[in-house]
């Protein structure tokens, strides 16, 4: 296992490239069968509404997924990240239209640890405010 | 209806084992939208130390949700789950999930509490290989809204 990114070359600040997703119905039927969580509410408008929400929202553990992207994009190896953790904060409302939802994740170098280790905190955004709250990862650096 | 907190450090046992495949993981890195070699080329994976591909961080929920499951419908908890909602979720690894590895998951119920009026209980599934490697845990943040009375 080694990260393309050394400890040497980051320190408390460093920036890591942000990404930016586009979320539309399909990506979300798309996770709904790949991790088997078919909770209406995200595929289904009527019970969307039916429930509160304005609209199908995504699965949480999409954006956490997408949010992770951020760290292993950076770092290369997805297996040099140790700890990653998450608080959802607020929906991302998917419509029904050709455009989805877009969501800009960014990302920077919190904690640099004796271990090895650093940690980096995320942001994600949809339509101007946060989506996720403590987004956190722990990776070891080459 | 509060949860019973007589549940807190309830144990629930591995069920059936996890066999981690190839193409599911591969499958579930193209749904997350994410194209990193080591998810779905064998040999960038090796490349890189491992196995086989390597499973994203977050696929480790498809396999806690399954097992999680009996915590959350174990009818003496008292969870109405149509009021529930994701809080939080959080991975601690000990190496990455990868194709090929066959898992079992223990759960246990960390902790129940109530604040603001919602129930939110906390469970951790402990997942390792069928020779008892650790490789990761998971902590599952739940959000009962409205249930956490004064009663």
């Amino acid at each position: 296992m080694a990260a393309k990114v050394a400890l040497a070359d980051v320190e408390v600040g460093t920036e890591l490239p942000a990404i930016t997703v586009r979320v539309q119905r399909v990506s979300l039927v798309m996770y709904a069968g790949a991790s088997g969580d078919f909770n209406p509410i995200h595929w289904n408008e009527r019970f969307a509404k039916a429930v509160g929400l304005p609209d199908v929202i995504s699965h949480g553990m999409l954006t956490m997924a997408s949010a992770g992207r951020v760290v292993t994009d950076w770092i290369g190896d997805p297996g040099a990240l140790v700890e990653y953790g998450v608080r959802f904060t607020r929906p991302v409302v998917v419509p029904d239209d050709d455009k989805g939802a877009t969501v800009e994740y960014t990302g920077v170098v919190g904690e640099v640890r004796d271990d090895g280790t650093v940690r980096v905190d995320i942001t994600a955004k949809f339509e101007g405010q946060t989506v996720l709250g403590r987004a956190q990862a722990v990776v070891r650096l080459a | 209806m509060a949860l019973n907190q007589d549940y807190v450090g309830k144990v629930y046992p591995p069920g059936e084992a996890y066999q981690v495949g190839r193409e599911k993981v591969r499958e579930f890195a193209t749904a997350i939208n994410d194209l990193n070699p080591a998810y779905h080329s064998v040999e960038a994976a090796q490349a890189l130390g491992h196995a086989d591909v390597v499973a994203p961080p977050t696929f480790a929920f498809v396999i806690t949700m399954k097992a999680m499951a009996a915590a959350v419908f174990d009818p003496g908890l008292g969870l109405d789950y149509s009021r529930v909602v994701h809080g939080e979720e959080r991975f601690s690894y000990s190496r990455p999930l990868v194709a090929g590895d066959t898992v079992v998951t223990t759960t246990t119920i960390e902790s129940i509490r109530v604040a603001a009026g919602n129930d939110i209980l906390t469970t951790r599934s402990d997942i390792a290989t069928v020779d008892g490697e650790h490789v990761v845990s998971a902590w599952n943040v739940i959000v009962s809204r409205g249930t956490g009375g004064e009663s």
